[in-house]
């Protein structure tokens, strides 16, 4: 009756319309194929599980997207490598300008860290609009960055934050730059005998101001729409910002022009039209049960609007 | 006496009877994880069965080729409807008086409809061996608009009904016309119209939703070749009903038949009905000779199994001036999917939609209902409500709100103008019901004073000019539903379900402790029966209810009755408990007057015994009477104590309520934040308040999700969207608004309690609450009506419609 051209949910959005419509005239499951479980009890060990099986085999971290998409039969890894054994890849700690949060941080951690909440508070105001508690005692970092799922929040955070990523394969460790990191929806830089590690970020000066704001049906939803927001002040101007936008694209969108915009103005009423315009201008949101694209888009420009207003409120200078 | 012994009040408050908090006995074992439900049960040798779906909302099936699936070590059988015609079970009949295929039997009229049956060792066989089924489609035209079901050119869905022109309900008109249902008188109506001094007429919709139990539909079948005997195990709400279907379409003897419903997680109408899964199910253990599992997912639940509403409903109101109103006319176009399987009583293809006329005295009324076939799912069924009580109850209440709107009236004042007075009941309505009992007018008074609701009003008044004047972007509104509900099915005059008679039952035994079993023709599905149903035994006879086992679910051993729906529990089984209970303590009269040697009309009952008149010394409890009925009865009684009860009721009952929404809209974002509900219900004599008090919670947070984007939707191909948690809107505690309940009594003057029942009472009158709230924030913009659900965007797209956003 709206006329939805297509609808992008949890369940098809990395699928399109056709999902159920999936071979063997099969329009839903909940049972897993057959895989063959790997816990490796080291980053070494389980890269070379991976790259011994190329794209038979997938790492487990949290499992929050990936078990899903195994019991509806859209994931058909032959080889699981549960990440939850490698004692590496837990903690958080900073060095110099950088903190450094290993992947499988959990998004209880996040929230529970003193260091974040002193240094990085938005990673905690993030954190706690993300599903339920049960999920995040679970859920990682890493995996929610890794999977490319444009409605995972930590991926627009990220790079609002410029933070990079460290990704071990075969040949050793290279960096990613959050901001380069994510081509489509589930397509990333990350390749299939790799394995994100850790999530470097750098830390934004002591009094600058941030806001998370996202708009959502529930809890456990993903954003209708969603923008973080991290900026600096001088003398009443604001020095530097960062935009960021979740779900409103197949990929998380850093917002360059409007940030560019909002830097060096006072947030007068029309720099912030101009910025929210820019930033709806990048957005190329589906059509789905949270609603229209037009109103997704919209939405953007508000939480954007929002975000802008209350993150300047809590900048110092 | 000394000190030790009980007063009067503290004997009363040891039976724990009506009126009393009693804490759910149930919970005991749900809170520890030991209920016992259906897929709880593992029998030896147990095998699973599973669905090949169509992902096609229409197509010819070309071929069905199980060759592959065959091969996989562990699958036993592929079932499809070929195989089902060798026991002539490859369609069904259904309770609208409609036919259903079990499986798709030469095409598929709906996304996700039964292609294949896979049985085998374990579920992750089965689909795997879903997997390899190769079906071949020939896709035909889609339709899914019910307002093109009757085109001329509109595609035709079911080949089976081409030629039939008469229906279960009369002429058809339309190959994808199913019935048309009149009710009232069409002149009286029309000349009601054409002398009236305003009239509103509208399209009101009720969206698609579904109910969602947290437990799917499910069963377990076994068939004991040797004795020909056949159990099963199922999420039932009538189990007795399909025990009588389950015989009538296996011709297995019904003595031989063995229903039983164990606990079950949640009902709300959508386990009343019969489901391909039973079916395959049975037809499966009969062919393989061991006990079939069938459990549904959520997705199939969501998709298949009876969806709720889907009626688009055409309201007229003729009115004076001063607000009487004098004639309502409604006409609905009701879409039922690909098969009528809409779960009625069966003479009632619209179910009790002619309540209406709501709580107001209209003179004249008339309602025609056309149902139609499109390619959506199947079903119709009363998501906790009385049958099509809800699509009734949300069109007069929105209706009214356009009346008010339109001459200036506050919609409280307009509804209290015209609500039927206390002295006119019982009340003959225009379109047909004899309303039992009511006090609407104390009722919304008491809700109105209670939310202060002039006030609220004022402050609505000043926030819209803040909003004209740029001052805010939000929005307030107050939604007011004044509703009559129709409960209780039913009198055998106008109720049966494929021919019988919508009577309850109940059995209670005494035991020589003065201990007690009872058992009834309803079944629990949260609902709390093991709880009240004690309660009402507790009052009646004089025995603690903690001493009352409550039983229900097994065919073998319970009473025959019709189940547990349309809240016709406590309307029909409690009054049968409370007859029952009576025919008791008449025999136990008798015992005592022997025991005490008097005669038994110088005794008077005093709470748990009987006492002599002017003498209460010389008494006898109910223990003292349980035992002399098995060890000494009086000469030439029957010994024992115990009595049976079948209840045909005169009449439905009636329940009522006022609710009040107050809600706060962001107008650039379309959220809406429920500020207050207020819900007021007269359910007659209250027999749980605590128990009532959780049944209107939960039946409010229902509302709220319907109301609010609770929604089966299709897209033109008919592929369903969003029939998962993800999307299906299902709120938390966190969205939950916070709910304020409040009540007042009025007895039904016909039932032996004087109980109406409550359950869907707040789905009922919640649904109109919510929806008049965002209509009444919108229309200072100049909105008459914005159609459900009211979900963010498109409370948003209705404010940007009306130039809200600048």
């Amino acid at each position: 009756m709206e006329g939805f051209e297509r609808d992008e949910t949890f369940l098809h959005r990395a699928f399109g319309p056709e999902i159920f419509r999936a071979e063997g005239g099969r329009s839903k499951d909940v049972i897993p194929g057959e895989f063959t479980y790997h816990r490796p009890a080291s980053v070494a060990e389980a890269v070379a599980i991976l790259a011994s099986h190329g794209d038979e085999a997938r790492p487990l971290s949290g499992g929050h997207s990936l078990i899903p998409m195994m019991k509806l039969r859209m994931a058909a890894p032959e080889h699981l490598v549960d990440l939850g054994g490698i004692a590496d890849l837990k903690g958080i700690d900073e060095d110099g300008g950088t903190i450094t949060i290993r992947a499988m941080t959990t998004q209880h951690e996040l929230i529970a860290s003193d260091l974040l909440a002193g240094k990085l508070p938005i990673i905690r105001e993030t954190s706690l609009l993300i599903a339920d508690p049960q999920i995040r005692y679970v859920g990682t970092l890493g995996g929610n960055v890794a999977n490319g799922d444009p409605g995972n929040d930590m991926p627009a955070l990220m790079q609002c934050l410029n933070a990079t990523y460290v990704l071990t394969g075969p040949d050793g460790e290279r960096d990613v730059a959050a901001r380069d990191f994510y081509e489509a929806a589930y397509f990333t830089a990350l390749a299939p005998e790799e394995i994100l590690t850790a999530v470097k970020i750098p830390v934004p000066p002591a009094g600058h101001g941030f806001a998370y704001e996202k708009l959502k049906r529930k809890v456990g939803d993903y954003a209708t729409a969603a923008a973080a927001v991290v900026l600096t002040k001088s003398g009443g101007t604001v020095a530097t910002c960062s935009i960021a936008l979740t779900n409103v694209a197949d990929t998380p969108l850093f917002a360059a022009d409007a940030s560019d915009i909002v830097a060096g103005s006072t947030l007068d009423d029309d720099t912030i039209k101009l910025a929210v315009a820019a930033a709806e201008a990048i957005t190329e949101p589906a059509s789905d049960g949270r609603g229209p694209a037009e109103y997704r888009t919209k939405m953007a420009g508000i939480m954007v609007r929002r975000a802008l207003a209350r993150a300047s409120e809590r900048a110092n200078g | 006496m000394n000190d030790m012994t009980p007063t009067r009040e503290q004997r009363e408050a040891a039976l724990e009877g009506m009126g009393c908090k009693r804490k759910r006995v149930e919970d005991i074992r749900f809170t520890q994880g030991k209920g016992q439900y259906v897929d709880d049960l593992k029998l030896p040798g147990m095998v699973f069965g599973d669905f090949v779906r169509s992902p096609y909302a229409h197509a010819k099936i070309t071929k069905i080729d199980a060759t592959e699936a065959l091969k996989i070590p562990g699958v036993i059988a592929v079932l499809t409807a070929e195989d089902l015609k060798g026991v002539n079970l490859a369609w069904m009949p259904t309770l609208a008086g409609d036919v259903q295929m079990v499986l798709a039997d030469g095409k598929v009229l709906y996304q996700n409809q039964e292609v294949a049956f896979v049985v085998a060792e374990n579920r992750y066989i089965a689909d795997d061996a879903i997997q390899v089924v190769e079906v071949e489609y020939e896709e035909l035209p889609v339709l899914t608009d019910p307002f093109k079901s009757m085109d001329p050119d509109a595609p035709v869905l079911r080949p089976d009904l081409e030629g039939k022109t008469e229906g279960a309900h009369g002429p058809r008109k339309h190959h994808n016309h199913i019935f048309t249902w009149e009710v009232g008188d069409k002149d009286e109506t029309a000349k009601a119209f054409s002398e009236a001094d305003v009239t509103i007429k509208e399209l009101i919709s009720y969206h698609r939703t579904h109910p969602s139990p947290l437990e799917t539909c499910q069963c377990v079948a076994s068939m004991d070749k040797v004795t020909g005997e056949l159990s099963v195990w199922g999420t039932f709400q009538a189990p007795h009903v399909i025990r009588t279907v389950a015989s009538l379409l296996s011709t297995i003897p019904e003595h031989k038949i063995h229903v039983i419903a164990p606990d079950i997680g949640g009902g709300f109408g959508n386990k009343v009905g019969a489901y391909p899964g039973y079916i395959c199910a049975i037809v499966a253990t009969i062919v393989t000779g061991v006990p079939v599992k069938w459990v549904e997912d959520r997705m199939e639940n969501l998709s298949t199994t009876s969806f709720a509403r889907d009626y688009h409903m055409t309201a007229e109101i003729a009115a004076k001036n001063d607000g009487t109103v004098t004639g309502l006319k409604v006409h609905v176009l009701a879409d039922h999917g690909g098969f009528d399987a809409c779960a009625d009583p069966s003479k009632w293809p619209a179910g009790f939609f002619n309540i209406v006329t709501g709580s107001y005295d209209f003179p004249a009324a008339h309602l025609a209902v056309d149902g139609v076939y499109t390619n959506k799912a199947p079903g119709g069924v009363a998501y906790r409500c009385s049958f099509r009580v809800t699509e009734a109850a949300y069109c007069i209440e929105r209706a009214m709100d356009i009346l008010a709107q339109k001459l200036g009236m506050d919609p409280a004042d307009l509804r209290m103008k015209n609500f039927v007075k206390p002295e006119q009941f019982p009340y003959q309505s225009a379109l047909g019901w004899e309303y039992d009992s009511g006090d609407y007018h104390t009722a919304m008074q008491k809700a109105m004073d209670t939310l202060g609701y002039r006030e609220l009003r004022a402050e609505q008044k000043a926030k819209q000019e803040a909003f004209q004047r740029g001052e805010t972007r939000e929005i307030m509104g107050i939604g007011i539903s004044f509703f009559t509900e129709i409960v209780g099915a039913g009198p055998s005059k106008n109720c049966d379900i494929l021919g019988v008679a919508m009577f309850d039952s109940a059995e209670i035994r005494v035991h020589p402790t003065g201990s007690v079993i009872s058992r009834m023709g309803t079944k629990s599905q949260g609902q709390g029966h093991e709880t009240t149903w004690a309660q009402i035994i507790a009052t009646e006879i004089g025995i603690p209810a903690a001493d009352i086992m409550v039983e229900e679910g097994n065919t073998d051993t319970a009473p025959y009755g019709l189940g547990t729906y349309g809240s016709r529990s406590t309307p029909v089984a409690g009054a049968a408990i409370a007859l029952a209970a009576r025919k008791i303590r008449n025999k136990a009269q008798m015992i005592a007057a022997h025991m005490l040697e008097v005669s038994e009309y110088d005794l008077e009952w005093d709470i748990d015994g009987f006492q002599v008149k002017g003498n209460p010394q010389a008494r006898k409890s109910m223990k003292e009477i349980a035992w002399a009925a098995y060890h000494a009865p009086p000469p030439g009684m029957e010994p024992g104590l115990e009595a049976v009860s079948y209840y045909d009721p005169p009449n439905m009952t009636y329940p009522f309520g006022a609710y009040f929404c107050v809600m706060d809209i962001d107008v650039d974002t379309g959220v809406a934040k429920t500020r207050r509900f207020y819900a007021l219900d007269d359910c007659g004599t209250r027999i749980n308040p605590m128990i009532i008090e959780g049944q209107v919670h939960g039946g409010l947070t229902e509302a709220f999700a319907i109301a609010m984007g609770q929604e089966i939707r299709y897209d033109e191909m008919g592929n369903v969207l969003g029939a998962s948690f993800m999307d299906f809107f299902l709120p938390t505690a966190v969205e939950t608004p916070h709910w304020e309940t409040d009540y007042t009594v009025t007895p039904s003057p016909h039932h032996p309690i004087g109980a109406k029942g409550v359950g869907e009472s707040p789905n009922v009158g919640g649904v109109p609450a919510f929806s008049n709230a965002v209509n009444d924030a919108f229309q200072f913009l100049g909105s008459t009506h914005i159609q459900m659900p009211h979900d963010a965007w498109r409370i948003w797209q209705a404010a940007k419609d009306l130039g809200a956003h600048g």
